[in-house]
């Protein structure tokens, strides 16, 4: 059974178009990066509201300030390792400490870049924009998300970070599905083990509580796509019904969603769990499933780790 | 109202080093240099902004970028009125309304945060971009220092406002050839800098930054100018007006002792120009 595959960015364009058809205020900002992030559809369809920055990732943040700050609305894109890495202390001092309305994509993140290698995997971004006072960072599961995401970035006040990759991903949700900002999504119910997944990890585990259901293994698999505000009740309850946990993320296994849920059942319940991400290292060239399944961000691995911690219990 | 610019720059000379000296810690030097320029902007007929409605929405903007210079920048706000003088004397002070380090939340007047170097100037080119999309006439002004100039993206900023033909842009740059460590010519020399800024297409200004009615002029000038982004090249002394911090990089940031205050204010309050 083939499944139907969509990158996410297509879903960052469409959302960056339909929110300027709307408001003309909006404007998209990229460093020469535009057709691979897709606010080269901007470009295309509404010139006056897109800027190409050039290859000057601080100078896009700081201009995005300045843009905000001015009463427009900007939405900022290129690869996550420059976005957010490049030009973090933009990020930082210019933008979240104004607490500026400036909405900022990250494109290409993750292990699954593939054959550029570790210098274009961004595994960091998200632990870098979460520590960020003001920020709200998600990582969406699909191009349905990513679009909502996006959309639901304009409608609230001050800085924002969406992440997500480069390869066609698995359709997981549709224009239906409920998406709220700082309300994780509960994908599947189950009794034995939650898995918290974003991103890409969000198929692989819902692949992975079919498998484990075959050896009588009940898994929740919940979507937590909103890193920050992380929404504790959610995590909670999803730890005090199975009694251990797998966070999955395509991204380091320090200061990302595993370690914003381990922070929230540290203070709230704390419960077993295992950490599904990259193990402090960089990555390397290679085609992209090639590269999950070195890195074990992929169904087998969570397989073992709900069992694993299923035995902690 | 009529200002005396010259006695207004005395009274922000004595500002700077009374609050510093009252905080105990500071940037006299660069504080020190900026003084006219920053008088010419807020008291010479330059700047539209309206102390009674910081928040006016037709208000002319200006980004500090160097953010330690922040106790010129109070002093002039205070003298505008944005704010009491006496919270002067609270600067660096825990609950103050006045930050080490600018912060737009905690300042009436203040447009945006700075203190870490090298940013304003892509601030003010985007605050500058929405002007002309949203076609509204206000003009952006933006502070730096000689030695900031060092970080390379001023040098983005500086290649991307003559792109988008920003002469609603005006950069200022405190030209007082000394930073923390030592001389910018010893450090990373700006040879040929109004020609550095010429060759990324600004319309380049020379002045004397210690002629305020020099900088008046200068600004209106750069006004006038269409289609590109001007600069002035302020040629200023760092620490102005004290002796003993001129053109000493230890007065960068450094606070002056009770005994330093008097001899100081002393030669503010002499000065004859």
């Amino acid at each position: 059974m083939s499944v139907k595959k969509i990158p996410m960015r297509d879903g960052y364009g469409k959302a960056l178009l339909e929110l300027i058809a709307a408001n003309p205020k909006v404007i998209a900002l990229d460093a020469d990066v535009a057709k691979s992030t897709r606010s080269g559809w901007v470009k295309d369809k509404f010139p006056d509201n897109f800027i190409d920055m050039g290859i000057a990732e601080q100078d896009l943040a700081g201009t995005a300030a300045g843009l905000a700050l001015g009463g427009m609305l900007p939405f900022t894109s290129t690869y996550a390792v420059f976005m957010a890495g490049r030009a973090w202390d933009e990020i930082r001092t210019t933008i979240c400490y104004n607490n500026l309305n400036v909405k900022i994509a990250g494109a290409h993140a993750g292990i699954s870049v593939g054959p550029d290698g570790a210098t274009h995997q961004a595994l960091e971004d998200v632990a870098i924009m979460r520590v960020l006072p003001n920020m709200t960072v998600v990582c969406p599961c699909d191009a349905e998300e990513t679009r909502k995401a996006t959309l639901a970035f304009a409608k609230i006040d001050g800085p924002c970070y969406v992440r997500f990759g480069r390869e066609a991903v698995p359709v997981v949700t549709d224009e239906t599905t409920p998406f709220e900002l700082g309300k994780a999504r509960l994908c599947r119910e189950g009794s034995d083990v939650a898995i918290i997944a974003c991103g890409a990890m969000v198929y692989e585990s819902l692949e992975a509580a079919k498998v484990l259901a075959d050896e009588n293994i009940s898994a929740e698999v919940i979507d937590l796509h909103t890193v920050k505000p992380i929404d504790v009740d959610a995590v909670v309850a999803a730890a005090k019904k199975c009694g251990c946990v797998v966070t999955a993320e395509e991204h380091q296994i320090f200061g990302g969603m595993g370690s914003a849920v381990a922070e929230c059942l540290a203070k709230n319940f704390p419960a077993p769990q295992e950490f599904i991400a990259i193990q402090d290292t960089f990555g390397e060239s290679g085609q992209p499933q090639e590269l999950m399944d070195a890195y074990g961000l992929n169904q087998s691995s969570i397989v073992a780790a709900a069992k694993k911690v299923i035995a902690r219990k | 109202m009529e200002v005396n610019l010259k006695e207004m720059c005395r009274t922000v000379r004595e500002d700077i080093l009374t609050m510093i000296h009252a905080a105990g810690s500071g940037h006299p030097g660069g504080s020190l240099s900026s003084v006219e320029i920053m008088v010419a902007l807020y008291f010479g007929d330059v700047m539209k902004v309206d102390a009674k409605n910081p928040d006016w929405n037709d208000r002319d903007r200006f980004i500090l970028s160097k953010g330690h210079v922040a106790p010129v920048l109070y002093s002039v706000l205070a003298r505008k009125g944005f704010f009491p003088v006496e919270e002067l004397g609270t600067l660096r002070k825990f609950g103050s309304i006045l930050q080490g380090h600018p912060h737009k939340a905690h300042t009436p007047g203040l447009e945006c945060s700075a203190g870490s170097l090298g940013q304003g100037l892509s601030v003010a080119n985007g605050i500058a971009l929405a002007f002309k999309k949203l076609g509204t006439g206000q003009r952006v002004y933006c502070l730096m220092g000689d030695g900031e100039l060092q970080e390379g993206q001023i040098w983005e900023a500086a290649m991307f406002a003559p792109q988008q033909k920003l002469d609603n842009v005006c950069a200022i740059v405190d030209y007082n050839h000394v930073q923390l460590d030592g001389t910018v010519e010893e450090i990373k020399s700006l040879d040929n800098l109004p020609a550095r800024w010429n060759d990324f297409g600004w319309n380049v200004i020379e002045v004397d930054g210690h002629d305020v009615n020099a900088l008046v002029h200068a600004f209106k000038l750069a006004a006038l100018t269409k289609d590109r982004p001007s600069v002035l090249i302020a040629h200023t002394v760092k620490g102005k007006g004290v002796s003993f911090m001129e053109g000493d990089c230890n007065w960068h940031g450094n606070c002056p002792n009770a005994e330093q205050l008097a001899q100081a204010l002393a030669e503010v309050r002499g000065a004859t120009s």
